[in-house]
Parts: C-alpha cells; sequence; structure tokens
C-alpha cells in the first residue's frame, strides 16, 4: 500500500466522521447517544489501525478475558461470540475479524453496574482470528481466538 | 416498532439477563446484486444504547460485520423484578428502532 493511498484513506475517515457527527446531529431526537459513530476505526482496512484507531492500541495479552467462539463456523454469516472479562474494572469490549475487509466488528461500553460480559452473533468473510479488546482502568487487554469458516458472510 | 425488535429480561439472583433479538438485513454495501452486477447500498445498526430505569447500562457502535437480524446479550447487576429496560437503536440511514420490556421475577 503506498503513502498516497494511506494518506488518502485517512482524510475520507476524517471527512466521513464530519458528516456522521452531522448525521447524528439531525436524528437526535430525543436519544443522546454518548459517542459519534467511529468512523475512522470502522473503515480501517488492517487489524492494528482497526484497534488503534478505536482507542485499543498496545493491548496487551491476557488469559483474564474469556473469548468462546465455535472452532469451526459453518455459516460465516452468523458466528455466535461471547466474551466474559474477569479484569476488573472492565469498561468496555470490541470485536474485531483480522481477514474481514474491515475488521472492526463492534464497541460495547459498559458503565459499572453492567457486568463485563456479552454475547453476539457476527460476519466472517473466511477463516480468521475473533480478536477481542478490552478496556479496563484505563488500559487495554486483549484475547484472540481462530475461528474456520466453511462458507463466508460478508462478500455475496 | 415492537415487531421489529424482541426483548426478554430474567432475574438470575441480582443480575438481569437481556436478550435481545433486532430484525434488521444489515447490509454490509460490500455485497454485488447478482442481477444488475450493482453494489447493494449498506443498510446497518451502527448504534445501540440499552437503559435500565433510564440510566444507561449499554452504549454501543456496530459496524456492517455484526450479524443480519442482530442477537445482544447483556447482564445488569442490582436489577429488581419490575425494573424498566429499554433499547434504542438507530442505523446508518437515520432509521430508530426502539424495544421495552420488564425485569421478570425468576
Amino acid at each position: 500500500m503506498n503513502k498516497f493511498r494511506r494518506a488518502f484513506l485517512k482524510t475520507a475517515g476524517a471527512a466521513g466522521a464530519l458528516l456522521a457527527t452531522a448525521g447524528v446531529g439531525l436524528l437526535k431526537s430525543g436519544e443522546v447517544f454518548a459517542a459519534t459513530w467511529n468512523k475512522l476505526a470502522f473503515s480501517s482496512n488492517n487489524m492494528n489501525d482497526a484497534m488503534k484507531n478505536a482507542n485499543y492500541g498496545g493491548a496487551v495479552e491476557s488469559k483474564d478475558i474469556v473469548l468462546k467462539a465455535p472452532d469451526i463456523a459453518e455459516n460465516g454469516a452468523v458466528v455466535p461470540v461471547e466474551v466474559t472479562s474477569n479484569i476488573p474494572g472492565t469498561t468496555s469490549i470490541a470485536l474485531f475479524v483480522e481477514k474481514n475487509q474491515y475488521p472492526m466488528v463492534a464497541d460495547f461500553e459498559l458503565p459499572s453496574g453492567t457486568e463485563p460480559y456479552i454475547s453476539t452473533r457476527i460476519k466472517m468473510s473466511q477463516t480468521s482470528n475473533v480478536r477481542v479488546a478490552v478496556r479496563a482502568g484505563g488500559k487495554n487487554y486483549t484475547q484472540v481466538k481462530e475461528v474456520k469458516v466453511t462458507i463466508g458472510g460478508c462478500g455475496g | 416498532m415492537a415487531d421489529e425488535m424482541k426483548m426478554r429480561a430474567t432475574l438470575q439472583g441480582d443480575v438481569a439477563d437481556v436478550k435481545v433479538l433486532m430484525t434488521h438485513v444489515m447490509e454490509t454495501g460490500l455485497r454485488k446484486d447478482s442481477k444488475t452486477e450493482k453494489f447493494i447500498p449498506a443498510h446497518f445498526i451502527d448504534h445501540v444504547v440499552a437503559t435500565l430505569n433510564g440510566k444507561t447500562v449499554l452504549d454501543a457502535q456496530w459496524g456492517i460485520a455484526v450479524a443480519k437480524n442482530p442477537f445482544i446479550n447483556f447482564k445488569i447487576k442490582g436489577a429488581k423484578p419490575g425494573d424498566k429496560i429499554a433499547l434504542n437503536a438507530s442505523d446508518n440511514l437515520g432509521t430508530q428502532y426502539s424495544g421495552e420490556t420488564t425485569v421478570a421475577a425468576k
């Protein structure tokens, strides 16, 4: 990937973020969403950038995060993923799929009072590492599991 | 829009186990229509906020890789029977979705 393309993508991402801000402003009738949609992170097309842009940079591997996902997913369009963080002070949990075109899947902020747990279903385009990132006490932690996909769920 | 969101909250001790199933295409924008060869525009839920009696208990941002007809399960401490749990979601086209349920006694 050449430097010009990178710069372009970054600029495009930033412009998009502004658009997203405007969008949220328009539809904010009653519901207040705490943060603007992180376009930069969701449109990053490699794992490291996605994690960094989602503020999970420098995450340390931790065995205190339990990531449950199938070893083999027959259908990549629906892959169940369950995360439990045993790290005290967990405030958010994010999911990434390394080989998806855009690795970032979702970021869940969990205020105190909500258990450090989330379960959902995600799409995987192909066999890949599924990575979970956890923020606890201002620090970042991560855990990973490979899921083999027999039929992809992102393409068509 | 009750039929677009199914919610259930059951109590386990003082923890409410909340399960939500939404109806949404979660279109990625990366798929091509097999007949027209054109990309199907992205259409996906990008924000989800849950509240317990009005207090935020979950604030999520989603991308295109959350599966179609999204399912989430989360757990809230300190809940009592009769507590109200509400969920508000919006998609990239600005459509709002909401659901509400009451914590059931065990």
